[in-house]
């Protein structure tokens, strides 16, 4: 078998514009049913694993809250414990902050679902250190920018030490000895470090898996860097070639360079499809659900979060906005994350591309604001799939739809088959935890007694 | 319903709640941290058309009564899965029982638990409630390592609760204060979806909650919807005057523990309880009070006198509730008996797991039918709350008709 295998991750759309929420089809963002219906059809389609974002508040524009596009959601980790009822092979992935959780409570949660799931937990890292976000939590805002890293890093240090702090002979639980764990200290540790200072009993045993997978966005040299040592997957944010494949070498070196293995570190960017009977149809659908995707008030909304001012009075129809970025302003739109480091230079690459091509500010955002979709007939979607990942672009997918819960089912009965029938993707699931999914090893146990001190 | 109908609930603790549960011929062990078990024991309640299964949590390991300490044994159950997540779990496999896990609320955060409540409720259809629990041990709070808390003696506790103590029961009124607003922070019907506007929700129905106390604020508004209940149901388990106050002012039920040792008889509690109502200043909606009984029962092999001297043998329970040894006929007795008193029910911990939820299954619930005084189908609609006789329409406080 030499062909490499397809990674497939479901996300849900959620609290975006991307998701048509208009679409006469769509359904519930909060009812179960469009979980479950989205986990099933992924399952159906031998996909690894179903992605699920995290809210901690609501979006804000000028203050208040922000009524334009999907609004709300439900809380991540139940959602994830009662999918584990109705799948079976599916890894179970969350969005959990490392800012707003504390390494005991949130160690303790994903190993009860690891549990729960018979060992498909896993665990996307972010951070934050948004004080808008921390008026909803009793610590408040406190971080300071320059420790989101080591506050991660430290978090999943302490959480790999909680998950390993049982080894894999307890519980014992032998009736006849009357023992049920083999030493009177299983799950016991101490971390400290610069962010935690804590000590006791963990009360969960270890996992079919070993432990959950962990998974992190890394797109600073930094990020890189990070996510390269101790990552199981990372959230690439290239999903063409040829950056792709410049990023998939990076990361495979500094993994190597950290004393892993390449295949030990995936590398997955998001994506989304389009799907039609011809190139043209498919193209004429993806033009149709961009147009919907964007209005003019979202196109200026977007914009806002880059001008970080009220662009309200524009002309979605006209040219780019023509004052600067008001970088030293309070956030117009707060509660979400901001993935443009420089504004100006943002503003002015912006302008260019508009000139160049001769874009409305509404175009523009259209022409922008993309997330690299694969449109076409299902053979050239697999097609260029396959292509991706066995040009090492990527090592998979975290791929959704536009319609929820309904749209993943075009992909799962059109695509999936052609990309079984050249062995990209799995006839069917072969083992039953994530890691068996992934082709990760079984993390070897730490030390008895695990101690952490750093 | 007939409104003589008894409540019955079962709570679920590892391997049932004596001490030496674990080694039971019928009894899982080595399967406690698996979801199958989980599962059977959930439908096995439902089965027996049970108000609900509570869902024990410590937010530590297992360390025996508050004034104990002792967690390091090896020959005793150690360990167990986050509560809240169990019941998640159990939600899709079961369609009419109501989910009531333990939450701690000592070293959480109330968003959080807000949050997670309310998603129990969606995933289950209105059937969730919760259980909030203080967190009175330093151990515990040494996992966390934000703030100290000091062990408390038993002998500290003859005079009332010492100041710090009290002040953890305070801070969790205030945690359910929160939950309770983060959940009528969006208003029923708030999501609009109108397409010509692009506005997916109303957003005059969507509120900051702005909670500024003594302890935490939290402004919100929830990023959850209001759950299908409006208000899940709340119980607190309670032993003394704070924690009668915290369910007087905070809860819709009461776990109490009538003839527990060093406790009241079940007259007696009431009473104490009554007064906790009085001195809150009273209440809209009466607090439901449950009896919390360990029991074990009959079994078709060996009378329950005899199971509970065998098993006392190899390890003798200690509890905070009174133990109930004896027939299914004998336990109605005793619950109706309550019941006269102004119990709505009571809150059966097994003895050992699956055997006493078998025969409370099997047995009592029968023998209860027999006497008219169980329900013998779950009601078509109405979720949790319907279940227990709540209102089952919740005005939302933010709402202005």
């Amino acid at each position: 078998m030499s062909r490499k295998q397809i990674i497939l991750g479901a996300y849900l759309g959620g609290v975006n514009h991307h998701t048509a929420w208009w679409h006469p089809r769509a359904g519930s963002q909060i009812d179960f049913t469009t979980f479950e219906h989205t986990a099933r059809t992924a399952e159906r389609g031998k996909f690894d694993f179903f992605f699920l974002a995290e809210g901690l508040a609501l979006r804000e524009r000028a203050g208040k809250v922000f009524d334009q596009d999907i609004v709300g959601r439900p809380d991540t980790l139940p959602v994830l414990a009662s999918l584990a009822a109705v799948t079976t092979h599916l890894g179970l992935a969350g969005t959990l902050n490392a800012t707003f959780n504390e390494p005991y409570e949130l160690a303790r949660q994903l190993a009860t679902l690891d549990q729960l799931s018979g060992g498909r937990a896993a665990w996307n890292v972010v951070t934050s250190f948004d004080a808008f976000t921390g008026q909803n939590f009793r610590r408040g805002g406190f971080l300071d920018h320059s420790q989101r890293y080591e506050r991660a890093q430290e978090m999943i240090e302490a959480v790999r030490t909680l998950w390993d702090s049982w080894d894999g002979a307890d519980p014992l639980a032998d009736k006849a000895s009357g023992r049920f764990l083999s030493r009177p200290d299983a799950g016991a540790f101490t971390i400290r470090s610069s962010q935690f200072d804590i000590t006791g009993r963990f009360p969960v045993p270890r996992s079919p898996q070993g432990r959950p997978v962990i998974l992190q966005a890394g797109v600073s040299p930094q990020g890189r860097g990070f996510a390269a040592r101790s990552s199981d997957a990372i959230f690439s944010p290239y999903g063409r070639l040829p950056e792709a494949a410049e990023f998939y070498r990076d990361v495979k070196a500094r993994a190597v360079a950290h004393g892993r293995r390449p295949d030990d570190v995936k590398i997955l960017p998001s994506a989304s499809f389009v799907l039609g009977d011809t190139a043209a149809e498919a193209q004429e659908r993806h033009r149709e659900v961009r147009q919907q995707q964007v209005t003019g008030q979202t196109a200026l909304i977007l914009l806002e979060q880059v001008w970080n001012r009220d662009l309200s009075g524009y002309d979605p129809d006209g040219p780019l906005p023509d004052v600067d970025p008001d970088a030293d302003a309070p956030p117009i739109i707060q509660g979400r994350a901001f993935v443009h480091q420089d504004r100006l230079a943002t503003v002015a690459k912006w302008r260019k591309i508009a000139e160049e091509k001769g874009l409305s500010l509404r175009e523009l955002v259209i022409d922008q604001f993309e997330r690299g979709p694969f449109v076409g007939t299902p053979q050239q979607v697999a097609d260029a799939l396959d292509d991706f990942v066995q040009n090492d672009g990527a090592d998979g997918v975290i791929i959704g739809s536009h319609l929820v819960p309904w749209g993943l089912d075009e992909f799962v009965d059109r695509v999936v088959p052609l990309l079984q029938e050249r062995g990209a993707l799995r006839a069917d699931y072969t083992g039953s935890t994530l890691r068996d999914n992934l082709g990760l090893p079984v993390p070897a146990h730490a030390a008895p007694a695990a101690t952490a001190v750093r | 319903m007939a409104t003589d109908h008894l409540h019955i609930a079962a709570a679920l603790d590892g391997a049932g709640w004596h001490p030496a549960a674990w080694r039971e011929p019928a009894a899982r062990p080595d399967a406690l941290f698996s979801p199958g078990y989980w599962a059977d024991l959930a439908r096995t309640a439902e089965r027996g058309l049970l108000d609900f299964v509570a869902i024990e949590d410590t937010f530590g390991i297992q360390s025996g009564l508050l004034g104990n300490n002792d967690p390091d044994r090896t020959d005793q159950v150690r360990g167990r899965l986050d509560a809240l997540l169990t019941a998640s779990f159990l939600a899709p496999l079961t369609s009419r029982i109501g989910l009531v896990p333990v939450v701690s609320v000592t070293h959480t955060e109330p968003f959080h638990v807000a949050k997670a409540t309310a998603t129990l409720d969606h995933t289950s259809l209105g059937r969730a409630g919760w259980q909030p629990r203080v967190s009175a041990r330093a151990a515990e709070a040494a996992l966390v390592g934000r703030r100290t808390v000091a062990d408390v003696r038993r002998a500290d506790l003859r005079d009332g609760l010492p100041s710090g103590l009290a002040d953890l029961f305070t801070e969790a009124a205030d945690v359910v204060e929160v939950v309770r607003a983060l959940w009528d922070s969006w208003e029923d019907g708030a999501e609009i979806r109108d397409v010509a506007t692009r506005r997916f929700i109303d957003r005059d129905r969507v509120h900051h909650v702005d909670f500024a106390g003594r302890f935490f604020s939290v402004r919100g508004p929830s990023i959850t919807p209001r759950p299908p209940q409006g208000q899940p149901v709340v119980a607190v388990l309670a032993h003394r005057a704070e924690p009668y106050e915290l369910a007087a002012r905070a809860a819709d039920l009461v776990h109490l523990t009538p003839g527990g040792p060093g406790f009241p008889d079940a007259a007696g509690v009431l009473a104490d309880v009554g007064r906790a109502v009085d001195a809150v200043g009273g209440r809209a909606e009466p607090l439901r009070a449950f009896g919390d009984l360990v029991v074990v029962l009959d079994t078709p092999d060996e009378p329950a006198r005899e199971r509970l001297r065998r098993l006392d043998a190899t390890a003798p329970i200690v509890s905070d509730a009174a133990v109930f040894a004896g027939s299914a006929a004998e336990l109605a007795d005793l619950l109706l008996g309550w019941q006269a008193l102004g119990f709505r029910g009571a809150r059966l911990r097994p003895a050992v797991l699956p055997d006493d939820l078998d025969r409370i299954v099997d047995d009592l619930v029968p023998e209860l039918q027999r006497r008219g005084r169980f329900r013998t189908a779950y009601p078509e609609a109405g979720g949790l709350r319907g279940l227990l006789g709540l209102p089952t329409h919740v005005p939302n406080r933010y709402a202005h008709a």
